[in-house]
């Protein structure tokens, strides 16, 4: 008769799940906010040649990219079909280059700024002639440390 | 429902890494002009020309790519020299026409305007490989219980991930090592074509 009879049979009370959603999308917004991309289009076909004696690169915040090559599909009637070299997101000559190296140092911090790598992303077909006077440019403005990035694979593939 | 979609998404964003690029590291020579270069002797220099046609010429006579490790291979561990210049760890043929030890060893590299640079990616990475093998060689000599090679050890030295101390451990290792087989690759300026 009772109406406060005590439950028999001591039954866990159910966790309450209603906050979960609240807890996931917190942290799917802490790794949205954390997560850093950073990547500049391409404008130049990049097919890298192959090397297996590579070593990784790692520490992306010391490295500069220098890409090369044929300027793609959509470029070619304004750009024509001689590799070009592409700097940030734009076209540019060798002139261009040594420029562009001191404004990257600049750019990065102070301890840093000697150990500096620049990353050299060539397409395959890409003649030496280009590479060399890059290369020139590069000794100019003291970036010595450099990196042919490649694919992993065997470097016959390079030669059929 | 949405929970379990939301667990998975962000096992995914946490489990994901962004592929890291990988590629032949050089160091290239600085700018100033050497007062009065180093005489070399002829023997002390291996001699790699790349043409336009992307054909190779080694030591004066056309040679296919797949040879080229083998070439440098013997050219470096060659260990002709007598005396002081005398290389003990060598196991070449002691050749009085080639290097006398790995420290005086230069490779010297020329290509063409117009190479392709697919050709002289293979061709450095031949070169390297050589010092590689060669390097790989002493490395388990001098350190038979490591159980490592040197490029396993470099790899694990030059990793963020790995501990200070085991760093500190396989630097003298490795730097050990590379005074055996000094990287020696020149590269001359490339000729025009006409």
């Amino acid at each position: 008769m009772s109406k406060f009879k005590k439950k028999k049979g001591g039954e866990l009370p159910a966790i309450s799940t209603a906050s979960l959603p609240d807890i996931v999308f917190m942290l799917l917004f802490f790794f949205m906010v954390a997560t850093v991309m950073r990547d500049s289009t391409l404008m130049v076909s990049n097919t890298l040649p192959a090397a297996d004696q590579v070593q990784k690169l790692d520490k992306k915040d010391r490295v500069m990219y220098i890409y090369a090559g044929k300027p793609s599909m959509r470029y070619q009637d304004k750009f024509g079909t001689q590799a070009r070299i592409q700097l940030n997101d734009k076209f540019a000559t060798v002139q261009d280059v040594a420029a562009f190296v001191l404004a990257e140092k600049a750019s990065k911090r102070q301890e840093l700024q000697n150990v500096l790598t620049t990353a050299l992303k060539v397409d395959g077909d890409t003649k030496m002639g280009l590479i060399s006077d890059i290369k020139q440019e590069l000794r100019k403005v003291n970036a010595l440390k450099i990196n042919y990035t490649t694919r992993i694979g065997d470097y016959k593939q390079n030669v059929k | 429902m949405a929970d379990i979609a939301f667990l998975l998404l962000i096992f995914f964003l946490v489990t994901t890494t962004i592929e890291t690029d990988s590629g032949l590291n050089r160091k290239l020579p600085p700018m100033e002009d050497v007062v009065d270069p180093p005489i070399i002797k002829e023997r002390n220099i291996f001699s790699v020309v790349v043409n336009k046609f992307n054909q190779l010429l080694v030591e004066e006579k056309p040679l296919e790519l797949a040879q080229l490790r083998e070439e440098a291979v013997k050219f470096l561990d060659n260990g002709g020299g007598k005396g002081e210049e005398a290389c003990s760890y060598c196991l070449g043929k002691r050749n009085s026409d080639s290097s006398d030890n790995p420290e005086k060893a230069v490779i010297s590299l020329k290509n063409d305007r117009e190479t392709d640079y697919k050709v002289y990616i293979a061709v450095q990475n031949e070169l390297v490989a050589a010092y590689n093998v060669l390097r790989n060689r002493e490395f388990k000599r001098l350190n038979p219980n490591l159980g490592l090679d040197f490029v396993q050890a470099d790899k694990i030295y030059n990793d963020p991930r790995t501990s200070v101390s085991e760093k500190e451990r396989l630097k003298p290792l490795l730097s050990e090592v590379k005074t055996l087989f000094p990287q020696k690759l020149s590269e001359a300026e490339p000729s025009k074509t006409n």
